[in-house]
């Protein structure tokens, strides 16, 4: 009769995850329906009206901690959570590292244990890898948000580009919306096509063929490689072009020149009317010309303001389980 | 070794010769013709009769023992993940009377030291036979042969570069030609480098969507279609290894039509599993070749059904926990298989009718059996006693009682499976029982 086994077993709680409460977390557009986009948008119109006053300062989340884990260079996403925290009142504490936890001496799960033991209420994530804010969500007991995980989501910009279309246009449904340029390596795209979607307007993709990866479509957006195809659109948003992918060797493109000829945003290109957002960092000359990213039909500097208010309403729906609105707040993606 | 034909061995630590009589379970041997309900008598380890059933047992099943011909045993170098104690245990939990362990290991399994270690290894810790294949090239490197007829000499039984593609066509050709001086065929792990570079999943609407680094399904045919090119005109047999993607397939069958010697195997995850289930970012569900689409997985289903694929294979490849603890992109591809295979591959396909039982037998044993020359175990008088043993209504659920393997990079921790290995005898000694 051999052994029955060779050595000590895996006790089965080291192998499922721990059962423990479920927290709502924003991880991706895709766990969003369109009832919590709607009262998230409608909170962070009434936070808008906040920002007017003199004392801009909420008491909201007095006694709440927000733990923000920057994993890659920003400054518009880090300030704007930052400042969106401070706002609601809420104690923050940041903290900045490079590199994937793959080339780190100490692993995500053990930063995540290590910021756990704070008791954060909330933990707002950038890292370089997709699925950085799931491994989070898994070790440490707090509301999750993803501020751009590899290239993967950014739903906290498709929120705040979705309130600023909304703002400018009275609307989402019906509008047509050309993303231009990088589809391929960019979460802002991924996030801004489903969201965008989701509300019922238009998208189409344009870009060289390397950059738009194959398949998208099934996320209900079409594809063109014309930049003519811009010419239909309500609002022009244009990607940022990374530089490092085009260097000799990328064979994304062949070369900086002959992408910024093809498919570079120019006014020349734009029909009158069109709105013109970026996500930013925009490189001027590149993807978008100066005088574009700088017309009255540019939006990006809104984006920005949006952006804030936008984040407090995130964070205070987190915190409080949801607003006033009458939706069912459990739909916000729930990771055991 | 009852098994082992010709120098290729399969080695186990030496135990006592079972007796037993396995009564009233349905007997199904497709090799042998046989779905009958009979007493199963077993004397010294040996088959010495077949009777029919006084009493039968509805839920016992008694298949010939499996054959895995694809199992990472991990040793030497990675003994914290898997060894041939714990990786053989696990096998005949499984259900499985013989394993076939690859050579990217550390050090490399390219020199009879390495092989001579491992075979020594075998004979005192291997719980079930168990045989090994060599690199095809020096430290998997790509760019010299291995000493392949001492090698074969020595015992491996054959060569595969398991892991990584062997790149050069010129180097494969001279591969193909010298492994016949070996009297061994060539595994492959089919994988064009440039077009799978930065990939982690299979290239469709899921990555487009999720945004991680697509791996197109012609990264693995365009290099079985080469590899069928090379081993026509050298008139050479050829193993493709855990097939995945349709293209594949239909290279492989229309090779076959030509008359080319090649066979394939496909693994149970391939089989149960698409691209869909990357969503959740499970890194238990990241392997090398990825998950594909429902169409792949179609393919593969009639792959098997049609004979084209004649082996199923688990590719069992245990990992760290911390290692398989990280983001998706970062973490290692492979998942474990061999104490679950039976199980998922019954709940899932035969219970659902996508798969025929004697099918589903046919290439977990004769057919692993027949592509690497090793005597197809049988359920015949006066034969070896190598024996599965199944209840085939008991439920039971993945890593509820741990797993004999020392990795738990199980994809299917959890899951409640119908079907459950009761008893193993591997080569007339009782490797497993319940």
């Amino acid at each position: 009769m051999p052994e029955k086994t060779v050595q000590q077993p895996l006790m089965r709680d080291e192998l499922l995850p721990p059962s423990r409460a479920r927290r709502r977390h924003l991880i991706s557009i895709a766990d969003l329906g369109r009832p919590d986009i709607e009262r998230l948008l409608g909170l962070a119109r009434t936070f808008a009206t906040s920002l007017d006053r003199d004392v801009k300062k909420l008491p909201t989340l007095r006694g709440r901690t927000v733990v923000s884990m920057f994993y890659e260079p920003s400054t518009r996403t880090s300030t704007s959570f930052e400042l969106a925290a401070k706002r609601l009142s809420a104690d923050v504490m940041s903290i900045r590292a490079s590199g994937s936890s793959a080339d780190k001496g100490e692993s995500l799960k053990d930063t995540a244990l290590t910021l756990g033991a704070y008791d954060p209420d909330i933990v707002v994530i950038r890292h370089t890898s997709i699925g950085a804010p799931d491994v989070v969500a898994r070790h440490v007991d707090a509301h999750v948000v993803n501020a751009g995980d590899g290239k993967r989501q950014h739903p906290t910009q498709a929120l705040l580009d979705l309130f600023t279309i909304d703002e400018e246009f009275g609307g989402v449904d019906g509008i047509h919306v050309a993303i231009v340029g990088d589809v391929l390596h960019s979460r802002v795209a991924r996030s801004n096509i489903q969201a965008l979607v989701l509300m019922g307007a238009h998208v189409t993709l344009v870009g060289p063929p390397t950059l738009i990866p194959r398949g998208i479509e099934a996320l209900g957006c079409e594809v063109s490689h014309d930049i003519n195809a811009i010419r239909d659109a309500d609002v022009v948003y244009v990607l940022r072009m990374q530089r490092e992918r085009m260097e000799a060797g990328a064979n994304f493109v062949p070369s900086l020149r002959e992408y910024t000829a093809r498919w570079g945003v120019s006014a020349e290109r734009l029909t009158k009317g069109q709105r013109v957002m970026h996500p930013g960092p925009m490189n001027r000359g590149v993807e978008i010309t100066p005088d574009v990213a700088d017309a009255a039909e540019s939006l990006i500097q809104r984006q920005v303001r949006s952006g804030l208010v936008v984040r407090m309403a995130v964070l205070y729906d987190l915190v409080t389980g949801g607003p006033v609105s009458a939706v069912a707040p459990a739909t916000i993606r729930e990771v055991a | 070794m009852a098994l082992a034909t010709g120098s290729a061995g399969l080695w186990c630590k030496p135990t006592e010769a079972v007796d037993i009589v396995v009564a009233g379970a349905r007997v199904v041997d497709p090799l042998e013709g046989l779905d009958e309900v009979l007493d199963v008598t077993v004397e010294g380890g040996v088959i010495t009769s077949l009777e029919q059933a006084r009493a039968p047992r509805p839920r016992l099943l008694v298949t010939p023992g499996f054959v895995d011909p694809h199992v990472h045993l991990r040793a030497p170098g990675r003994e914290d993940e898997e060894d041939l104690a714990s990786g053989t245990a696990a096998a005949a939990a499984g259900g499985y009377c013989a394993i076939l362990a690859m050579p990217n290991t550390d050090p490399v399994v390219d020199s009879a030291a390495v092989l001579g270690a491992l075979i020594d290894d075998a004979k005192t810790n291997a719980q079930i036979p168990v045989g090994f294949f060599a690199s095809i090239t020096r430290d998997l490197a790509g760019e010299e042969l291995s000493d392949m007829v001492e090698l074969a000499e020595c015992g491996a039984v054959g060569f595969t570069d398991d892991g990584r593609p062997v790149r050069s066509a010129g180097l494969m050709r001279r591969a193909l030609q010298y492994s016949g001086a070996a009297g061994r065929s060539l595994s492959l792990h089919e994988e064009e480098p440039t077009l799978a570079s930065g990939g982690h999943m299979h290239e469709g609407a899921v990555s487009a969507e999720l945004g991680i680094g697509g791996w197109p399904s012609i990264a693995e045919s365009v290099m079985v279609e080469r590899d069928v090119a090379l081993a026509q005109y050298e008139s050479r047999p050829l193993h493709f290894m855990h097939l995945s993607a349709q293209e594949s397939v239909d290279a492989l069958r229309r090779a076959r039509e030509l008359g080319v010697e090649a066979s394939g195997e496909v693994s149970p995850h391939h089989l149960c599993l698409t691209d869909e289930a990357v969503r959740s970012l499970d890194t238990n569900l990241k392997m090398n070749p990825p998950l594909g689409a429902e169409a792949d997985r179609q393919a593969l289903l009639e792959g098997v059904r049609d004979g084209t694929i004649e082996a199923i294979a688990t590719d069992h490849a245990p990992h760290a926990l911390h290692e398989k603890e990280l983001p998706f992109e970062e973490a290692p591809f492979g998942v474990t298989g061999l104490e679950t295979a039976f199980s998922v591959l019954y709940s899932r396909l035969v219970m659902t009718g996508a798969l025929g039982l004697g099918v589903l037998i046919e290439r977990m044993t004769s057919g692993p059996a027949r592509i690497f020359g090793l005597a197809p175990p049988r359920i015949a008088v006066g034969q070896p006693a190598n024996l599965t043993l199944i209840d085939v209504e008991r439920q039971w659920v993945v890593g509820e009682d741990g797993f004999r393997s020392r990795s738990a990079n199980s994809w299917l921790i959890g899951e409640e499976l119908t079907g459950c290995i009761v008893m193993t005898i591997a080569d007339g000694r009782l490797a497993y029982a319940a």
